[in-house]
């Protein structure tokens, strides 16, 4: 019976790892980026919300507000830090002399530097103490299946997750911005010419990252613990689903946090100590047996 | 076909024989060696007995510092490779260190190199799984495989589990001597971890390096066997975080899993060597130089020096990506690592 209830649980748990694996999926998938600030800035729309919350504010309005907000700050991130570094990948192509700088390691060294920053900045305003986002009676409610009883708010959190995955993968699939991000995504330039600005491209694809990864990090902060410093779990857990998953794959991605959560609960079940321990370990022999991940998407990117 | 070209060649009257000269290095180098050479000997034979304790100690983690970022830059600059979980190996350095010093009874200054050694023993498998993995996702997965390092440590027996180690070799010593010995130690490694650098830059190995670095493929295609460089410089630079950790352990007299296995480590590698000059033997000496001035400016500030930091960091990467050294110093070098023809 525990060993049922924590594969339940895990499951339930991959809901919320595929969630935050959403958006770091989407960024790399359409620009090749992989922005190591994800985790912190899920953290700190957990910290956004909880600020909502204590203000008065009821919970689902907290998600309106910062899902939007964090929309609006995907965008500008792409346009004032990510695109210019990204501009120097492209400059990096052609010849250049003596050292030629950070080149392609740009994007990937400028969200470090964001990560690094936001993290500090985040412990100096909220302290490094943990916090939870206060939730009334949505946290400890159970729903009966047979002989378990699942929690309300992972079960919530599993469908939201499949639901966003779903949105996201029609969005790609039939919307015409979807359509101009597979563009962007295949050649920029050849992209360019057919008249679809791939600086913009990028940013909607950013901005809406960054939307589900708000919400993702609402999802956190009220089923766990959160500090500044969670962020780089999160990054790691989320990172972790989508290479499980394989890239390029969101259902992939969905399988991958599943996979990651049932992991860890049943990791945690031989040895409470060694739950995250069994996470990464099962990430590192996917690694080794399947390097392309679970569902490897037959069509490349 | 042929015979009108081999006219219209001889047609072509021959071009000045052109005597290419070809140099490596030149006066700046051999000015600047000398002004380091300067700046070593005078940390060598003076700076110890004008400084306070306190201020050797604190030298003492700018040389580690130096070896962080000079290792990392191998692995990202001259590499490509960014890996954001050397912390792994710093950890791993410090924990040996301590076992090597404490429980196998071992001389500090062998135990250092002895755990040098075990970093890049446990480098080399490590190398075969995240090689797996391709630029953005190399970074995280190395970050993986330096989790697993901290959370296996914990879980070890002997190992101190969340409360780490200290160091108990030196008990006994005088503190003094300690002091002296490990500063002149961590110097003496720094000089010879940048020599050690410069030397396998200018080697063959380095060469092909530096092609790798430019161009995977093409390099490739002309036979250099990229695996294997890349390989080498993987278990070089993470040695290289073992040195550093080891260093810091005995400097600081312990470990705790939280503080060696930091990724903020990481952040200080990827600072010196960003804000210092990727892919220059210079630039991380000008960047730790820097983060180590910085952190002690702003160590008062508490965490905000993380914020400056990172901040100086993301605005290097996107105003000068050369670094410092890229916009001081431009084309000189002080260690010459390429050739220059002259027509």
């Amino acid at each position: 019976m525990d060993w049922l209830n924590a594969g339940v649980q895990g499951v339930l748990l991959g809901g919320q790892y595929s969630l935050l694996a959403c958006g770091l999926s989407l960024i790399f998938g359409v620009m090749r980026i992989v922005n190591l600030a994800h985790g912190v800035l899920a953290v700190l729309a957990a910290y956004l919300s909880l600020v909502l919350v204590q203000q008065g504010l009821p919970l689902w309005l907290a998600v309106v507000v910062v899902v939007p907000v964090f929309a609006v700050l995907g965008y500008a991130v792409q346009r004032g830090l990510f695109n210019p570094a990204l501009a120097q990948v492209r400059g990096s192509d052609s010849a250049r002399q003596g050292s030629r700088g950070a080149g392609e390691l740009a994007p990937l060294l400028v969200s470090f530097g964001v990560a690094v920053a936001l993290t500090s900045l985040l412990q100096e305003v909220f302290s490094a103490d943990t916090r939870k986002i206060p939730t009334g009676d949505l946290a400890s409610a159970g729903v009966p299946l047979g002989p378990l009883s699942v929690g309300l708010l992972p079960l919530i959190t599993l469908v939201v997750a499949a639901a966003v995955i779903a949105a996201v993968q029609v969005f790609l699939a039939r919307t015409a911005t979807g359509r101009a991000m597979r563009a962007v995504a295949d050649d920029a330039g050849a992209a360019a010419m057919y008249g679809v600005d791939p600086r913009h491209t990028y940013a909607v694809a950013t901005a809406l990252a960054f939307a589900t990864l708000a919400l993702a990090g609402v999802f956190v902060g009220m089923s766990t613990q959160f500090s500044p410093g969670y962020g780089d779990l999160v990054l790691l857990f989320a990172f972790e689903a989508v290479i499980i998953g394989g890239l390029g794959s969101l259902w992939g991605t969905l399988l991958g946090g599943i996979v990651l959560g049932l992991a860890q609960t049943i990791g945690a079940q031989i040895d409470p100590q060694s739950g995250v321990l069994a996470g990464h370990l099962v990430f590192l022999a996917v690694l080794v047996v399947r390097p392309g991940g679970l569902l490897p998407r037959s069509v490349p990117a | 076909m042929s015979a009108p070209n081999t006219t219209a060649d001889a047609a072509v009257p021959a071009a000045p024989p052109a005597t290419p000269t070809v140099t490596r290095g030149g006066r700046g180098s051999v000015v600047g060696g000398g002004v380091l050479v300067l700046v070593v000997v005078l940390l060598a034979a003076v700076v110890p007995y004008v400084v306070t304790l306190g201020a050797l100690s604190s030298l003492v983690m700018l040389f580690a510092l130096v070896i962080l970022g000079t290792t990392w830059n191998l692995l990202a600059g001259y590499g490509g490779m960014v890996s954001v979980g050397q912390q792994a190996y710093v950890g791993v350095g410090g924990y040996a260190l301590i076992q090597l010093a404490d429980a196998v009874g071992a001389p500090p200054w062998a135990a250092v190199l002895a755990a040098g050694l075990v970093g890049a023993v446990l480098a080399l498998p490590t190398s075969y799984l995240v090689f797996r993995l391709a630029g953005g996702y190399f970074a995280i997965g190395t970050w993986v495989v330096a989790e697993v390092f901290r959370l296996v440590t914990m879980q070890i027996g002997g190992l101190g589990g969340g409360s780490g180690l200290s160091l108990s070799a030196f008990r006994g010593t005088d503190r003094v001597d300690r002091v002296a010995f490990v500063y002149w130690f961590a110097l003496a490694l720094m000089v010879a971890v940048v020599l050690g650098t410069y030397l396998l830059m200018r080697s063959r190995v380095g060469l092909g390096l530096t092609a790798i670095r430019d161009d995977r493929v093409a390099a490739s295609s002309l036979g250099v066997a990229v695996d294997r460089g890349r390989r080498i410089v993987y278990v070089a630079g993470s040695a290289g975080a073992a040195l550093a950790g080891a260093l810091i352990a005995l400097s600081t007299l312990g470990v705790t899993p939280g503080s060696i296995y930091s990724v903020n480590w990481t952040a200080a590698m990827i600072f010196i060597v960003v804000v210092g000059g990727i892919g220059t033997i210079e630039g991380p000496l000008v960047g730790a130089v820097l983060y180590w001035a910085l952190q002690q400016a702003l160590a008062p500030l508490g965490t905000w020096y993380l914020v400056v930091l990172g901040g100086v960091a993301v605005a290097v990467v996107l105003l000068a990506p050369r670094g410092l050294w890229g916009l001081v110093a431009g084309r000189f070098q002080i260690f010459p690592t390429t050739y220059r023809v002259r027509i």
